[in-house]
């Protein structure tokens, strides 16, 4: 035990000295929860659209007006000929045109029929199908007013009631992944970067020549970033709470815990990747390049896992941070308990076990 | 067993794949002896000390450090060595004072035994200025130096030293075999592998290793009068040419 | 070393092109039917037979419904009152709850229309089922929308993410290596060795960055080729402007990396930068998420975010054939963004060492 605090010392000293490190290890999650937390959004809003009128009346500057005060759209150009389309696409700021046929309003009011055509640059599928979709409701809407008179009201209405978000904020469905990610990519690094650093460095032999045993090293160099990851979830949260005012409707101590096992199994992930590469350089390309992207793409942070193909559902089973944004949203938003999420708890300590048991062996190999 | 021989080697092998890294060497080692084990770049003497430090499983033979088997006693060795590496693997941004509590921490020194060390150290090697130093900044030859005592902190019955001396002038190099002396003098052990033909001079018996086999073995003058040259450097030159 | 930089990037292309859709689709459809009626049947049909919704269970109570959300198990619930079909038939209107777990605001708000399309599309059936129309009365008006999705027509999503990421595996790989790199051999000790030699340290730096240039380079040829051949994504526009452009691109990311190597001390360092850098640059791209939402000062910060311009040049040029001029804007700011970069990368270099 004697020698165990002597390393944790010896490990303090190491990251206290490192001035720089430390502040960014203390800066960059601050930064990123706060500009991502105000900055990102799936939704859509002041998308520049461009339009084409054919028919220039009252009544398509009616609509035109109607939907340039929607907060979704903002209109910044007005073009006049079907060849300009294609040039304003290119170009790459408009994202949809609208164009009305010729004789638009006449055409309504006769036929009582007319068409605006929604040209959408694809190239954005979501956004262009969620233009679509809004310009068309805006429409739907007009003519539902000029119809009042005539018809009857829906009979049968829908009361939607939005739960554990209900004003739809993005930063609900954003904190908890940036949390996720920061505490992912910083603890998996740091520990793989602190134990090859000892290899490449040369002092690693040192330690394995003395009577201090491979786990207590492990352990030792771990345990310090456990210290400083924890402190790091909590100003997290903090900021999530105060400023982000992001509910905390389950139990901290619950969030807490999930939070160090979570954290926990990151590191071990670390050490698994430290266990397999030489250098710093390799330890951090792989912790980089092989976590960064798939952590983002495959944990349900921006997308829908279960919009997925099949094999990609399965293989974000395989992903840590997928289980513990699910336990964070389910702590923080729905206000679950323990009963509710045992069992990606439960996946999360199996996760942890394994990464830590391949790493013993992979360590014990290395001394062949 | 011989309790005057601390190491004792029987036919140890070690073979990666189909390479033969070390090729059943046999030789012991007296107490209080200054063991000098040469051989050029590759010729297996750095995989055959990793076998007697317990870091490395040998593939075959026997090899018995301190009284214990290396094969199933490894632990046991590793409290009764000290080892110094060819980086001087002290940490650059620990002071020379942390340095030594880290090391003696995990040799499981007491924190009087630690202080009395630190100080013993500062005085010997007259560290009172740069002891709060960070050792990043401090010249080659004092890492050297103070990575040394720092491996006979605890007392090692047998000190591995692994090219000790690379890089660093004359001077350090003589005042470093005069440390080496003293230690020998007080009855530690010492097992040196190094390039220096001159060091190999200071030695009080030497073994010469050749694509993984001991090819001669004795104290520096005999082997001399054996090859019929005049130094150390000819005995090596004469071997390693075959 | 040399699978992490090749494999690694081509096997995300590949496999995570395919996760980033925001479609939503596959809804975790459950209901609490309280009137046992065949209207509340007919509705529930209804949802069955929408590609959206996966009807997967009927609850009794809102109790066990309200559980199962928690759990995760369930997206949306609709709740059918009791009497619903007497209400109906006798006061021609009826009231249905529906529960939709908004977490992921975006997604129940789409969850919410289709909802309400299928309920609408209820209610069409019944007006036609139940009422009688007065006929006397004047036709309403009709506002017909035609909805066309230029360059990408079946909305395919791959096509929009596979040049998306492959921008990103281009950056990361090459902002990593070169940001590693040299305060790697100032961390070993060699950096003082070359020092040394007569090497200029133009020289020095141009020996140093080409490798990672042609690497950035390579993984965009074999990625085109993987867009081409495994995606199908259409190349419209020329390839020529694409390659020009991503040469410039790569120096700029360079200068970075080069940037961040001699103002670090060890690659710790030089590595936690680089990771804060890239995770602001992809998430405020344009790649994932859409820019004209953010507000006007995180709009106004992606200016200095090269993937941004990256990302559009590729949508441009691959998706829509988008010319010479049209990426002119995009071509002179990142042409800026690397003369900027290297001459700070190259002045300090020279004065840290």
């Amino acid at each position: 035990m004697k020698r165990f605090i002597g390393f944790v010392t010896k490990e303090f000293y190491h990251i206290f000295r490192d001035r720089r490190s430390l502040f960014i290890l203390f800066g960059m999650p601050i930064v990123q929860i706060l500009l991502f937390g105000f900055a990102i959004t799936n939704e859509i809003n002041n998308v520049d659209i461009a339009i084409l009128d054919h028919s220039n009346d009252a009544i398509t500057k009616e609509i035109i007006n109607k939907i340039s005060a929607s907060k979704y759209f903002s209109i910044i150009q007005l073009i006049e000929r079907e060849d300009d389309i294609e040039s304003v696409f290119k170009k790459g700021n408009v994202k949809a045109v609208l164009n009305f046929e010729q004789d638009f309003s006449k055409n309504l009011i006769k036929e009582r029929q007319a068409t605006v055509q929604i040209l959408t640059d694809a190239t954005d599928p979501n956004t262009a199908n969620t233009i679509s979709n809004y310009v068309n409701s805006i429409l739907k809407k007009y003519q539902q007013e000029q119809n009042k008179a005539i018809t009857i009201n829906y009979v049968i209405v829908s009361e939607p009631r939005m739960v554990y978000n209900p004003e739809l904020k993005s930063v609900y469905m954003f904190v908890p992944g940036v949390m996720t990610i920061i505490l992912m990519l910083v603890s998996a690094m740091m520990t793989s970067i602190s134990i090859t650093r000892e290899k490449e460095l040369g002092t690693m032999e040192i330690l394995l020549v003395s009577p201090i045993k491979p786990f207590q090293v492990i352990v030792g160099k771990v345990f310090p970033y456990i210290f400083l990851s924890v402190i790091n979830a909590i100003i997290i949260v903090l900021l999530s709470i105060f400023i982000f005012k992001m509910p905390v409707q389950g139990s901290l101590i619950l969030l807490a815990f999930e939070s160090i096992l979570f954290i926990v199994s990151a590191l071990a992930l670390g050490i698994l990747i430290s266990t397999i590469s030489a250098t710093q350089q390799t330890a951090m390309m792989i912790s980089l390049m092989g976590l960064m992207l798939p952590v983002i793409l495959l944990s349900g942070f921006i997308f829908p896992i279960s919009s997925m193909p099949i094999p990609l559902q399965f293989i974000s089973h395989a992903i840590p941070a997928k289980w513990f944004i699910i336990i964070l949203k389910g702590i923080m938003l729905k206000g679950v308990g323990l009963e509710f999420i045992w069992k990606e708890t439960l996946i999360l300590i199996g996760m942890t076990v394994l990464f830590m048991g391949i790493s013993v062996k992979k360590y014990k190999i290395r001394l062949e | 067993m011989n309790s005057n021989k601390v190491i004792q080697v029987k036919g140890l092998t070690k073979m990666f794949g189909d390479f033969t890294a070390v090729n059943a060497i046999t030789f012991a080692v007296e107490k209080g002896e200054i063991f000098g084990f040469l051989g050029a770049n590759g010729a297996g003497k750095t995989t055959a000390m990793k076998m007697l430090i317990g870091i490395s499983n040998p593939t075959s033979g026997s090899a018995h450090v301190a009284g214990f088997d290396v094969f199933t006693q490894a632990e046991d060795i590793k409290k009764n060595i000290g080892y110094m590496s060819q980086k001087f693997a002290l940490y650059d941004d620990l002071t020379v004072k942390e340095n030594i509590t880290f090391f003696g921490g995990i040799y499981g020194l007491s924190k009087l035994k630690i202080k009395e060390k630190t100080k013993e150290m500062i005085d010997d090697l007259g560290l009172e200025d740069v002891a709060n130093q960070l050792v990043g900044a401090l010249p080659l030859g004092w890492k050297q130096k103070i990575s040394f005592s720092v491996a006979l902190l605890h007392e090692p019955k047998i000190v591995f030293l692994d090219e000790p001396t690379g890089g660093v002038d004359p001077i350090t190099r003589r005042q470093f075999w005069e440390m080496i002396y003293r230690a020998a003098h007080q009855g530690t052990t010492i097992f040196v592998t190094t390039h220096y033909m001159d060091e190999a001079e200071y030695c009080d018996r030497v073994s010469i290793m050749v694509s993984g086999k001991i090819e001669a073995l004795d104290t520096p003058k005999k082997l001399k009068e054996q090859f019929q040259v005049t130094s150390m450097n000819d005995v090596f030159l004469k071997l390693a040419r075959g | 070393m040399l699978p992490i930089i090749f494999v690694l990037p081509l096997l995300q292309l590949i496999i995570l092109s395919n996760a980033a859709t925001f479609e939503v689709k596959n809804i975790k459809f459950a209901y609490i039917d309280n009137d046992h009626s065949k209207s509340s049947r007919v509705l529930i049909e209804k949802f069955g037979a929408s590609t959206y919704f996966n009807v997967l269970t009927a609850f009794p109570t809102q109790k066990l419904a309200s559980s199962a959300m928690l759990k995760g198990e369930v997206d949306v619930v609709l709740e059918i009152p009791s009497h619903f079909e007497r209400d109906l038939l006798k006061e021609k209107k009826g009231t249905l709850g529906v529960t939709i777990n908004a977490i992921d605001g975006a997604a129940a708000g789409v969850e919410n229309v289709y909802v309400s399309q299928i309920i609408q599309n209820y209610n069409k059936h019944i007006k036609t089922d139940l009422m009688q129309f007065s006929e006397s009365q004047i036709q309403p008006v009709d506002i017909a929308t035609i909805p066309l999705f230029w360059y990408n027509e079946t909305l395919n999503y791959k096509t929009f993410m596979v040049p998306g990421i492959l921008v990103l595996l281009v950056t990361m790989i090459t902002l990593f290596l070169s940001g590693m790199n040299i305060v790697r051999e100032k961390e070993i000790g060699t950096l003082e060795q070359i020092n040394v030699t007569p090497i200029k340290k133009s020289q020095f730096i141009i020996g140093k960055l080409f490798p990672f240039w042609l690497i950035g380079m390579g993984i965009l040829t074999v990625g085109l080729l993987i867009a081409k051949f495994v995606f199908g994504v259409p190349l419209i526009g020329s390839l020529l402007l694409m390659y020009i452009y991503t040469a410039i691109y790569i120096l700029v990311v360079l200068g970075i990396g080069l940037f961040i190597s001699n103002y670090t001390d060890t690659q710790q360092q030089a590595m936690f930068i680089a990771w804060f850098f890239t995770v602001i640059f992809i998430l405020m791209s344009g790649l994932f998420t859409p820019i004209e939402s953010m507000p006007k000062w995180a709009q106004i910060l992606t200016e200095f975010n090269p993937i941004k311009y990256f990302v559009e040049v590729m949508r441009m040029v691959m998706l829509k054939g988008s010319g010479f001029m049209d990426i002119l804007p995009q071509l002179i700011k990142t042409l800026l963004y690397a003369i900027i970069m290297n001459g700070l990368a190259v002045w300090s270099y020279k004065k840290t060492t």
